[in-house]
């Protein structure tokens, strides 16, 4: 092994047929008490100098763990147990620490997936720059702290000297992520690992900062491994794809050619249900006015098919709101440093109105208001001011007998599948738990009531006797839906019901949803920060920013002829929606 | 930074009243009489009792005794130990000698105790980190009297190495060893609360980020993982002096110091009530001022604490 | 391996397509109907019983309940039966550690001071578990003033280290036994159960279950009941296991400094107690209650240790 610090570009800089990074037959597996468990089995990987190349795969497919490999950075149990990683020539399977060290940083960048977790909480932000520009020999002592406020000004913090002395939780995520940007790149190494840099941001924060990105890394020449579980994306903003499927790649080439044409069964199943992509076909179908060809361009079994066929018949009903809401605002108080007390206007003076037997989306960032507003119409919180009617009748002061009706009438489901469902709580006690709290049935009706919904859901009857935390995101959810339809309401209210579930589920969720409504005739509020999942579900929209809807009319309106500004904002940052399909 | 030291300095007011509110209380207001109780088996000479009742306003209300007492600490009068003499005069002589072997005793457990955890954090599961552990576990099962008696027995008596007690004016070399005694189960615990914290740390995501801008593992160690790490130990610290004080009383016993914990340690075998009230009601006083200092001590290990709001 | 190349690329980038042979395509989100149901506790249950160190401990903490149940079982020697001819005499038969200065058999002493010394950990434990953790709880889930009230008096409570407390209040009070020393030792030691309940009720009080529960229309108090302290003990049980060895060292600590249970109950705090004068002529009559007080808190420190383990599931994600 040749020491690090000799490491350069092969002398032939012209000769582009040396790959960056090539990674053949990759092997990792994690040591637990029963043996090593493999994680990726058999990645093969080629990088060129310049290239973007993105790994794409749901979670547990083994992406993070072959990013965290190539940097030598697996975690405590994981061990590299066959193939090779090889880094301009050398194979990084077999550095020792202090080869590592000198590789990391200056020649091999991470950018990781969580801002809030990825800046040590004790140290100045200036001090976690500076730190990584000092270890990588970039510069010392004054000139040191000069570059950290180049890396943080290129990497979009205007104010960074000011900001030096700051803490990362003064920061928001994406000014977070942005730092973090600056630190993978302060060194300008050759190659960044993108590990989801952008997943736990808003859409238009994602893009502004992958568009920054991207400038960044071609300014620089710098080579991207760019991790992700969104398949539009990924196909949005690299040349080249590798999919992950358990472990192993199921395919890998070009983006347009894998996106355009795939061919494995499972690259098909991603193409179909990603939301981004689904929703141009809908597109697609309604300008083409449905010749038959362009909805079967990816292939038969599409998991939205359903979806899509809706979406594009679908007309807005014009009966009676079944909730109207009206100039409703909610402050909230913050206790500020000081006795002083801070107002924060969470939703200011919003009205719509819910069609029933329709679906209607809140669609907004995080901080729009629009949880708030769902939790006002649940009456879990209450109004500062205005009104809501449920059927006509105003829900002000409403307690007791009344209250309990209303709730039997109108459920939620929520968003974190982990944290909704009581993990001591066995699957069918859940289910059944609002039948007790309504006092309905005999224990023989409610334990048939639950089977019932059990099929509904679509879960085996053998399901009712695990614990949620054997079940996946996906089938906590179904838990939660089924938990929701036992009293038979007719109005679900989600709230980002499926936004942390893995594509393939979501989509599936979606499905189940979309017949539950039609089954069952139920109006939907589906609160989300994902346009693109709208466009498959919802009949209306409301564009909520700042506490404010901004923008409020049907789905096909809000995306063919938007006028609002901020919609045509969020309408761009849907990932892959500057994909030109050449259907 | 300012700011949050106000707010701690404020929110300990109400405890330094409520904490002698209590002690006063519990020991006034008990049915019976409280001086009579106080004196136990031992009666005071005639006229002291008389004394006493006067001095602690036993004739007033309840609350203006208590108010009077406080007015008397502010002013320097802490109580009047069994045989009459100011409590504040004893204090002057044996506090300097408690705050000297506290001191030994905090540095010996902070020190060792931090270095042993994180050498068992970076190497969980291995030899080092298991004997760390049962170590730790069998230090805190043995109560600090007994650490003592066999310190004094095999290092005092059967070595030589130290003397059995501490002379009069107690310099620093004869309070190693009931220092050392008083460190003991307080190092065990900082040793498991290091420990858990290191193993804790070197999972975290930050660490990971760290290594990754190319730092060596001995800067990510010291500045990310241990930094880090010393936050919940440095709250402990805090806690951990109200056990030092009752260690003192336990270890000044032992090596007959004449510190305050020694001081209090004869009242109570001789059972002079008065001498350990008023000295009790002092040792919570600092222990409610020492944790002040050691939560600002904290808001400087911790960033998210001082910008708090 | 089949791979169609498409147009021009570079060597390794040509589309590639793995064999659907060797990457089988599964069923999505399939629910896994193997094996038992495991909900948190039966989790934590199958975590402990293959460690070897919960068998250790669990089998002392047995043997040591027995004893204080049953001492006459264990020892035949009458404890009381003290004949200064045999003051600090060496084991003989029937006797095996020998006797004290009092010429008590030492043996029997630590058998039948057990019964004080194991009353007074488990009674204070069970006294400051259950008066901390509803307030604690009641506090954390219902807020507001009653929180701010409990969290006060807790402070006030928590500024006096248990065992100072304990030696002012036996400074006046002179009724004393298993009841009083326990009560007295709960007065200053339920604030500390008290935090950590609050905390952890606050954080389930947060999640979404809570929440859906309200939304379904289960009562505040029932789902305090049902869903959020079910989801908070985990910690107080962890607590509550190691503070019962403190609270047995605490009894010990005062009676060595002769305020706990009076010299005529026998409890290790006393045996240990009356060896000092001897202990630099015999050291045994003071180490061998200790030893048995070492063990007796060993034993609920260790099981506390697993118990931690089992129920933290991060700890458990570490291992």
């Amino acid at each position: 092994m040749t020491n690090p610090e000799t490491v350069s570009v092969s002398s032939d800089s012209s000769n582009e047929e040396t790959p960056l990074l090539k990674i053949r037959n990759l092997e990792v597996g994690f040591e637990t008490q029963r043996g090593l468990v493999p994680a990726v089995r058999g990645v093969d990987l080629t990088l060129y100098q310049g290239q973007t190349l993105a790994i794409v795969g749901e979670s547990g497919s083994g992406k993070s763990t072959t990013a965290q490999a190539v940097i030598g950075l697996l975690p405590g149990a994981g061990k590299v147990s066959g193939g090779s990683i090889e880094f301009e020539g050398h194979d990084l399977t077999q550095f020792s620490d202090a080869q590592f060290a000198e590789v990391r940083g200056s020649q091999i960048g991470y950018v990781p997936q969580d801002p809030m977790s990825n800046l040590n909480p004790v140290w100045s932000i200036g001090f976690q720059v500076e730190e990584a520009i000092k270890a990588n020999g970039i510069a010392q002592g004054k000139e040191a702290r000069q570059r950290t406020i180049e890396v943080l000004q290129e990497a979009g913090l205007s104010d960074a000297s000011e900001r030096l002395k700051q803490f990362p939780h003064q920061f928001s995520g994406g000014m977070r992520q942005r730092v973090l940007i600056g630190i993978g790149l302060s060194a300008r190494p050759k190659l960044l690992i993108a590990d989801e840099p952008t997943s736990a941001l808003d859409v238009t924060v994602q893009r502004q900062i992958l568009d920054h990105l991207q400038t960044l890394t071609r300014d620089y020449g710098t080579s991207v491994l760019f991790i992700t579980h969104d398949l539009g994306l990924a196909a949005e903003r690299a040349e080249q794809l590798v999919v992950m499927y358990k472990g192993k790649v199921v395919e890998s080439g070009p983006s347009r050619a894998i996106l355009e044409n795939p061919q494995h069964p499972y690259t098909q199943r991603l193409v179909a249900a990603a939301p981004s992509l689904a929703s141009r076909r809908i597109q697609s179908i309604k300008s083409a006015k449905s010749t038959d060809d362009s909805v079967r361009i990816f292939g038969e079994g599409s998991l939205d098919e359903a979806l899509i066929a809706r979406a594009a018949t679908r007309e807005a009903s014009a009966d009676e709101d079944l909730i109207k809401v009206s100039n409703i605002t909610k402050v909230y108080e913050i206790r500020k440093q000081g006795f002083r007390k801070d107002k924060l206007l969470a939703v200011n003076d919003i009205s719509f109105g819910v069609k029933k037997g329709t679906t209607t989306a809140l669609v907004g960032e995080s901080g729009s208001g629009k949880s708030t507003v769902a939790k006002l119409i649940l009456q879990l919180e209450s109004l500062t001011s205005g009104n809501i009617e449920f059927d006509g009748k105003n829900l002000a002061g409403i307690k007791g007998q009344e209250l309990l009706e209303f709730r039997r009438r109108v459920q939620p489901v929520f968003q974190d599948p982990y944290g909704s469902l009581d993990p001591q709580y066995s699957v069918g006690n859940t289910i059944a738990e609002p039948l007790l709290a309504h006092k309905l049935g005999t224990a023989k009706e409610r334990y048939n009531r639950v089977s019932e919904l059990l099929d509904q859901v679509s879960l085996p009857q053998a399901a009712r006797h695990r614990y949620p935390g054997e079940l996946s995101g996906g089938q906590r959810q179904r838990v939660a839906i089924a938990r929701a339809l036992a009293l038979k309401p007719e109005v679900l209210v989600l709230d980002e019901a499926v936004s942390a579930l893995d594509v393939l589920v979501q989509g599936q969720v979606l499905n189940l949803l979309t017949e539950l409504q039609t089954e069952l005739e139920l109006t939907y509020l589906f609160i989300t920060h994902d346009l693109a999942v709208v466009r498959l579900v919802a009949d209306n929209v409301c564009v909520m920013q700042g506490g404010r809807i901004v923008e409020a009319a049907s789905t096909d309106e809000v995306f063919e002829n938007s006028s609002n500004p901020y919609t045509q904002e969020l309408l761009e940052a849907i990932p892959g929606a500057n994909i030109t399909l050449g259907a | 930074m300012l700011w949050y030291a106000g707010k701690r300095f404020l929110q300990m007011i109400p405890v330094f009243f409520g904490a002698t509110f209590l002690i006063y209380f519990m020991v006034f207001a008990v049915p019976g009489d409280p001086i009579a109780a106080l004196y136990g088996d031992h009666p005071p000479a005639p006229g002291v009792i008389e004394a006493v009742r006067a001095e602690y306003n036993l004739d007033k209300p309840f609350i203006v005794q208590y108010l009077l007492y406080i007015g008397g600490l502010f002013q320097g009068d802490l109580g009047t130990t069994f045989s009459g003499r100011p409590v504040i005069d004893v204090m002057a002589q044996a506090f300097p000698i408690t705050a000297r072997l506290a001191l030994l005793a905090l540095a010996i457990e902070a020190f060792f105790g931090i270095i042993v955890g994180l050498v068992a954090g970076l190497r969980k599961g291995k030899l080092f980190d298991a004997s760390a552990l049962v170590i730790s576990l069998l230090l805190i099962s043995v109560p600090t009297f007994v650490v003592g008696f066999v310190l004094q027995y095999v290092f005092g008596i059967q070595l030589g190495w130290a003397r059995t007690t501490v002379s009069g004016a107690a310099p620093w070399g004869e309070l190693i060893l009931p220092a050392i005694v008083l460190a003991s189960v307080s190092f065990a615990y900082i040793v498991r609360l290091t420990r858990a914290s290191v193993a804790d740390n070197l999972g975290a995501d930050f660490v990971r980020t760290a290594t990754a801008k190319g730092l060596s593992r001995r800067r990510v160690v010291t500045v990310h993982v241990l930094r880090n790490s010393l936050v919940p130990v440095v709250t402990y610290l805090g806690v951990d002096i109200g056990s030092l004080m009752v260690g003192a009383i336990v270890t000044e016993g032992i090596f007959n110091i004449n510190g305050v914990g020694g001081t209090v340690y004869r009242a109570i075998r001789l059972g002079e009530g008065p001498t350990v009230v008023s000295f009790v009601a002092v040792m919570v006083i600092i222990f409610v001022l020492a944790n002040l200092l050691v939560d600002l001590l904290y808001a400087a290990l911790d960033p998210r604490i001082r910008y708090a709001k | 391996m089949p791979s169609s190349n498409t147009g021009r690329h570079r060597p390794g980038q040509e589309h590639f397509i793995a064999s659907l042979a060797e990457t089988p395509v599964a069923e999505i989100d399939q629910v896994d109907e193997t094996g038992k149901a495991r909900s948190t506790w039966t989790d934590a249950w199958e975590a402990m019983r293959r460690r070897p160190m919960f068998w250790v401990s669990a089998s002392l903490i047995f043997v040591i309940v027995v004893v204080a149940v049953f001492p006459g079982l264990f020892a035949s020697a009458d404890p009381r039966e003290c004949y200064l001819k045999f003051s600090n005499g060496d084991p003989q038969a029937g006797h095996p550690l020998g006797f004290n200065r009092q010429g008590c058999d030492v043996y029997s002493r630590i058998i039948f001071g057990t019964q004080a010394s194991v009353t007074i950990g488990l009674l204070t434990t069970v006294i400051v578990t259950l008066f901390g953790g509803v307030i604690g709880a009641l506090a954390g889930f219902y807020g507001g003033f009653l929180d701010s009230f409990v969290s006060r008096v807790g402070d006030v409570f928590f500024a006096i280290p248990t065992v100072l407390g304990a030696i002012v209040l036996f400074s006046v009070i002179s009724v004393r036994d298993a009841l009083t020393v326990s009560l007295v030792l709960s007065l200053f030691a339920w604030p500390q159960i008290a935090r950590i309940m609050r905390g952890a009720v606050l954080s389930a009080r947060n999640s979404d279950y809570v929440t859906a529960s309200a939304a379904l229309g289960v009562s505040r108090f029932k789902t305090l009941v049902r869903h959020v302290i079910p989801n908070s003990i985990a910690p107080v049980i962890v607590v509550a296991t190691v503070s019962l060895g403190i609270f047995i060292v605490a009894e010990a600590t005062l009676g060595f400094l002769g305020i706990g249970l009076p010299p005529t109950v026998m409890s290790w705090g006393n045996e240990i107690n009356q060896a000092q004068v001897t202990v630099r002529t015999h050291p045994q009559t003071l180490l061998l209650p200790s030893a048995a007080l070492s063990i007796t808190v060993l034993a609920f420190l260790m099981f506390g240790d697993v118990v931690r383990d089992a129920l933290d599931p991060e700890a458990r994600a570490r291992r």
